[in-house]
């Protein structure tokens, strides 16, 4: 069951995106397995998507579901950051502190 | 042969160094302007909240859809598209229209303040370039506005990046050959240029709009700061909002230097005065009537209506101080019908409160009026009511801006202004315009022997001989009759009228031998 619909907004295949979509994966495989999906939009080739949801910056996360919506921008290096904005807690952090 | 060739060459090669404009078609700015914004270029505008930045913006694409059929996009920072398309209806912009027809498209980049972002990690604002390239390829578009700046700065928290990107994007203006207007806000009326550094990436040309509070008035006026590498006029131009037609800057320099000047001489509706003026006013003059309350400048006013009409020609009377009724008996107390002339299209006469309406409102007001008109002759009675209402600094530019309004278009002008006191004495509006004016007339009440009698003279008139004498005139039901010069008096003008024996005034005239 998909609970998490995610977009990630890129402009072309630049190191910045890259980075991105590569940090984007490899915490979502971490902490979401199975529980999510992921659209990526290349502005470039959709500017008109942009347009509609107004998409600025990029890269730019949208968290469609579950509610609130919520928009993550940058290349998502800032790990805390995004889990915040998902409100998910890393998991080795609560063992830690269930410890 | 050859030579020629080679010249021609080089005058084309200048040419093409040379900045283009686009006229923006804003009402007076093109004046200002030496012809419009540079080309393919990017314009910072600045001003304070509520100097009217926003509807520079929205008039610089309206213009070019509407005159000279050029699409245009529109970036909205702060207010969102709805409320823009809302509030633009009153200048009769019907942005919706031109949505549909293609000639318009907005970038909507107006924050919604419910939905906050959460920075994690580098960005930059790729998207939104895709975006306003995406809006100006879908419309074809010239013109760029972008309104206002300041609003993209507190939505993120990097500004540093924020001006990098803004580069970027005017960058790609150049590009994409668009003429770009980006608005941006200043605290002080006179201070720093913009918030925010702006004017670091966009300097090359700059605009600045003030609202100013003078003696509790508002006063709106713009300044071209540079243009880099063409010209534009420098200093503050008055400019005012009007519902229907928004933004009209009023040029004073620009129509002063195309005035002419005639030889051809008209009647000022009371022949002796024509002859003390050498045969009548000239043509596209102006005249400064000045008195105090009752000695007759109103009459005056009558006489030189009066006179117009004996001559086919065509008056209009702007009065700020009596009714329309009370202006219609007196007239026809001095033996002039007004109610017939406005019956056969000779007259037009504009009764106003001089406080209804700011000095530029008026000044465009008139404008129009004299526009539509076309009149031959136009009475301002009086110039001094306007004056109270006003600050010195706008009761010069309305005065300036008339006068060369009305020269330009050949007319003759006649102003009246209010002494303060009663005997002598200059007033204040004279202090201010007298240099405008090509005529001087003054009317004095004199005091002699127990009697209020009144005196005329010509104080100066450009340009021609004039009589230097002071006269005597009676007001009866047939108007004005001016009589002999007070030869026995001195003092008249200081407002000190004594008489002086005849022995006197034979040693006198022996002093100062006549040429």
């Amino acid at each position: 069951m998909n609970q998490y619909v995610l977009k990630l907004y890129i402009t072309g295949h630049t190191a910045k995106s890259d980075r991105a979509i590569a940090n984007l994966k490899n915490l979502c495989e971490k902490e979401l397995k199975d529980q999510y999906e992921l659209n990526i939009i290349d502005v470039l080739e959709n500017p008109q998507l942009a347009e509609d949801e107004k998409i600025l910056a990029t890269p730019t996360l949208i968290r469609e579901l579950p509610p609130p919506f919520r928009r993550i921008i940058g290349d998502l290096s800032n790990t805390d950051k995004v889990l915040l904005g998902l409100d998910l807690f890393p998991k080795n952090n609560l063992t830690q502190k269930g410890d | 042969m050859a030579k020629k060739g080679k010249l021609k060459n080089e005058d084309s090669k200048v040419n093409k160094l040379e900045i283009k404009k686009l006229k923006t078609g804003i009402s007076g700015f093109d004046v200002i302007s030496n012809g419009g914004l540079p080309i393919n270029r990017t314009t910072l505008v600045s001003g304070t909240s509520g100097s009217g930045k926003t509807i520079f913006a929205v008039q610089f694409l309206a213009e070019g859809i509407e005159k000279t059929g050029e699409s245009g996009i529109f970036i909205t920072f702060e207010e969102t598209p709805e409320d823009i398309r809302k509030n633009m209806l009153s200048f009769n912009w019907d942005i919706q229209k031109w949505e549909k027809e293609g000639k318009w498209a907005f970038v909507d980049a107006s924050s919604k303040p419910e939905e906050e972002s959460i920075e994690a990690g580098n960005y930059d604002l790729g998207a939104f370039l895709a975006r306003i390239e995406h809006a100006i390829q879908k419309v074809g578009a010239k013109r760029v506005s972008m309104d206002s700046l300041g609003a993209i700065f507190t939505q993120f928290t990097d500004s540093a990046q924020v001006r990098k990107e803004l580069y970027r994007i005017t960058m790609a203006f150049k590009n994409l050959n668009v003429t770009a207007l980006i608005t941006a806000e200043r605290i002080e009326e006179y201070g720093e240029i913009a918030r925010f550094g702006v004017e670091e990436f966009v300097s090359d040309n700059v605009v600045i709009l003030r609202n100013v509070l003078e003696n509790e008035q508002r006063r709106r006026t713009m300044e071209i700061l540079k243009f880099r590498g063409t010209t534009h006029h420098k200093g503050e131009y008055p400019f005012t909002i009007l519902t229907r037609e928004g933004i009209i800057a009023i040029p004073l320099s620009g129509i002063e230097l195309k005035q002419k000047s005639s030889n051809i001489r008209i009647s000022s509706g009371v022949s002796e005065l024509d002859k003390m003026c050498g045969g009548g006013f000239f043509r596209d003059s102006i005249i400064l009537v000045s008195g105090a309350t009752g000695t007759g400048k109103t009459l005056m006013v009558a006489q030189f209506i009066a006179g117009s009409s004996k001559n086919d020609e065509r008056c209009l009377l702007f009065a700020f101080e009596e009714s329309r009724e009370q202006l219609f008996r007196n007239a026809g107390g001095w033996g002039v019908d007004f109610e017939r002339m406005e019956r056969e299209g000779k007259l037009k006469v504009v009764c106003m409160y001089p406080e209804v309406y700011g000095m530029e409102d008026h000044l465009v007001a008139m404008k129009d009026i004299i526009e539509e008109f076309k009149p031959n002759r136009i009475a301002l009675d009086s110039l001094s009511a306007l004056e109270r209402v006003s600050t010195i600094k706008s009761f010069r530019e309305f005065v300036i801006g008339l006068t060369a309004l009305i020269k330009h278009k050949e007319i003759t002008g006649l102003f009246t202004s209010t002494t303060p006191t009663l005997l002598g004495g200059p007033s204040i509006t004279e202090s201010h315009i007298s240099t405008i004016t090509d005529a001087i007339i003054l009317l004095r009440y004199i005091e002699l022997f127990g009697e209020m009698r009144r005196g005329i003279t010509m104080l100066k008139m450009r340009g021609s001989k004039h009589d230097k004498d002071i006269r005597e005139y009676t007001i009866d039901h047939s108007g004005m009759h001016i009589t002999k010069p007070f030869r026995n008096v001195t003092g008249i003008l200081s407002g000190n009228p004594m008489n002086v024996p005849d022995q006197e005034l034979e040693r006198l005239g022996v002093m100062f031998d006549e040429e």
